[in-house]
């Protein structure tokens, strides 16, 4: 079974962006990049699959600028087989970017497409539901368990009253949430070898896509600050304060 | 132009983030609700009363029992040429299925809108919250999920909708409802909680939630929350994260024990009315956005606190 994986670049998790001045954005220059962390585990899950005998070559999948083949590079250092980088620099929204991932996966024959379940620049969460709309397939959103056996995708899903499972019917989508697994570092030797794997270069275009935005931004503020308090010397005032100064209990 | 909003409902009745986003479509104009389920009971007369509302549709059906995101976006596409908008808060069901709506309509999804400026345009938080993106859509219909906490939800009483059947369309899917784990609990729901007490990697195992954290959020009539690391070292289950990627809160009271105050934490929390924040590390990045610091060691600081209240 091939499976596809999608991969983001990212604002890495541990940087606090700052808003550009001109309020058209945050400030990506000279910030460190990474893979969105979900997609890490995203990767790790395929992975593990693999190293189980049920997934027979994993493709990672990239959409954006050139230097988002370090993404895909990251990948392939972890294991994924090889990389595709749809090449634009263009700010892709989710739905351009599931018409690109259908468009590979229908020319890759994928049976199982995993993806982060959402990621943590534009926090949109919405990319593996659209993908899975478009190709008419069933999606196992919010993953933090996943078997597969007998043509079944078991996908326990995360979600607001505790966990829910579901069975799919491959081929399917599955997104990964926080705790499906821990997603391993890329050993030396790995590394390495990861840089002799092979990554194909295509463009929107080359697949038929057009990845217009649908959404302009208008602005980008910062968010209303918030300023520290006070400290209070022990629990007695504390409870004090809360009752009579803020009233909230 | 009229809004369709798809309600979270269940037995207990209609949920708070649904009247919130209720509330957001108000903005827009005219308001239909839709409940979607099996065997809904009291939930469309429920809905009916909520103020602002002035159509409920039902769609009764088997297939959409457990609220799949293939059977309810495929409920959604057929409902959708009568309206402008469709919005449903930004919970769990709602961003499996709005999203998965939007691109079989070939709408671009606007997620977790945190404003409405016009037809168009809507602020959402971006970066867990640390940037506000105002963004102005093109698409001739606008599918949108709701920051819950961001709109003060529509009164449950005092409106009288009139109330619809709807067609359920005959959708194959191949997805299907196994079983659930939920967390029994008698207290507050968290996105609906006005006072939540929230214990992180500081609290070192579950039982201490249990004997430190649940009296005092039992006497204060709180919700219980916890962070990312507390969830990830197994103390309590995952429906208590409270976080960028968890649940987005919005309390009167939020009380933060051992919990250091990560952006992706604060990314949840941060527009609640006071915070509070216990921690033996006072350097702890919480206290920054705290309006109450203790620092002290929640060991003790906890049964003081349960015994002042």
């Amino acid at each position: 079974m091939k499976l596809l994986v999608a991969v983001k670049r990212v604002v890495d998790y541990n940087v606090k962006v700052r808003v550009k001045s001109d309020k058209t954005g945050v400030e990506t220059a000279g910030v460190k990049q990474s893979m969105n962390p979900f997609d890490e585990i995203a990767v790790e899950e395929a992975i593990r699959l693999k190293e189980k005998g049920i997934a027979t070559e994993i493709v990672a999948v990239s959409v954006g600028v050139t230097q988002a083949q370090e993404t895909i590079r990251t990948a392939l250092a972890m294991g994924a087989d090889r990389g595709i980088l749809v090449e634009t620099d263009v700010a892709v929204e989710p739905l351009a970017v599931a018409k690109l991932l259908k468009a590979i996966a229908e020319k890759e024959g994928a049976e199982l497409i995993i993806l982060g379940k959402q990621a943590i620049d534009d926090d949109f969460n919405a990319t593996g539901q659209a993908l899975a709309a478009l190709l008419g397939w069933p999606q196992g959103t919010f993953a933090s368990k996943v078997e597969i056996a007998d043509g079944k995708a078991t996908v326990t899903r995360e979600v607001d009253g505790g966990l829910e499972t579901v069975e799919l019917k491959l081929p399917a989508v599955i997104t990964a949430d926080l705790r499906l697994n821990e997603p391993r570092y890329a050993s030396l030797p790995n590394i390495m070898k990861a840089r002799k794997k092979q990554i194909d270069i295509v463009k929107p275009a080359d697949l038929g896509v057009d990845v217009t935005p649908r959404l302009t931004i208008v602005s980008v503020a910062e968010p209303p600050g918030r300023k520290a308090g006070i400290k209070v010397p022990d629990v007695a005032t504390l409870v004090d304060k809360l009752r009579n100064e803020a009233k909230v209990i | 132009m009229t809004s369709l909003v798809v309600l979270d409902f269940d037995a207990t009745g209609i949920k708070q983030p649904a009247r919130s986003a209720i509330a957001a479509a108000a903005k827009l104009g005219e308001v239909h609700v839709l409940i979607a389920g099996n065997a809904v009971g009291d939930a469309p007369a429920a809905a009916a009363k909520i103020a602002g509302v002035s159509k409920v549709l039902v769609a009764d059906d088997a297939s959409l029992t457990h609220e799949l995101a293939e059977t309810t976006a495929a409920l959604l596409v057929s409902l959708a040429p009568a309206y402008s908008h469709i919005l449903q808060a930004a919970t769990a069901a709602g961003k499996n299925t709005i999203p998965r709506a939007a691109a079989l309509l070939d709408v671009q999804v606007i997620s977790d809108i945190s404003d409405v400026i016009d037809a168009d345009t809507f602020v959402r938080p971006i970066y867990a919250g640390n940037a506000l993106a105002t963004v102005k859509s093109s698409d001739s219909k606008k599918l949108i999920t709701v920051r819950a906490s961001s709109f003060d939800p529509a009164a449950a009483e005092g409106g009288s909708a009139a109330i619809e059947t709807v067609a359920v369309p005959a959708a194959g899917t191949s997805s299907k409802y196994l079983s659930s784990e939920l967390s029994k609990s008698e207290r507050p729901e968290l996105t609906a909680a006005k006072i939540i007490v929230s214990g992180g990697r500081g609290m070192q195992n579950g039982e201490n939630f249990t004997k430190l954290i649940d009296p005092i959020a039992d006497k204060l009539g709180a919700a219980v929350g916890a962070s990312r690391a507390a969830v990830d070292a197994g103390y309590v289950p995952n429906d208590y994260q409270v976080g960028q990627t968890g649940k987005i809160v919005a309390p009167q009271l939020y009380i933060a024990i051992g919990i250091s105050g990560a952006i992706q934490h604060l990314a949840g929390m941060k527009d609640s009315k006071v915070i509070v924040a216990i921690n033996k590390d006072e350097d702890a990045p919480i206290f920054q956005v705290a309006d109450y610091g203790l620092v002290a060691d929640l060991f003790t600081a906890l049964p003081e606190l349960e015994k002042a209240l």
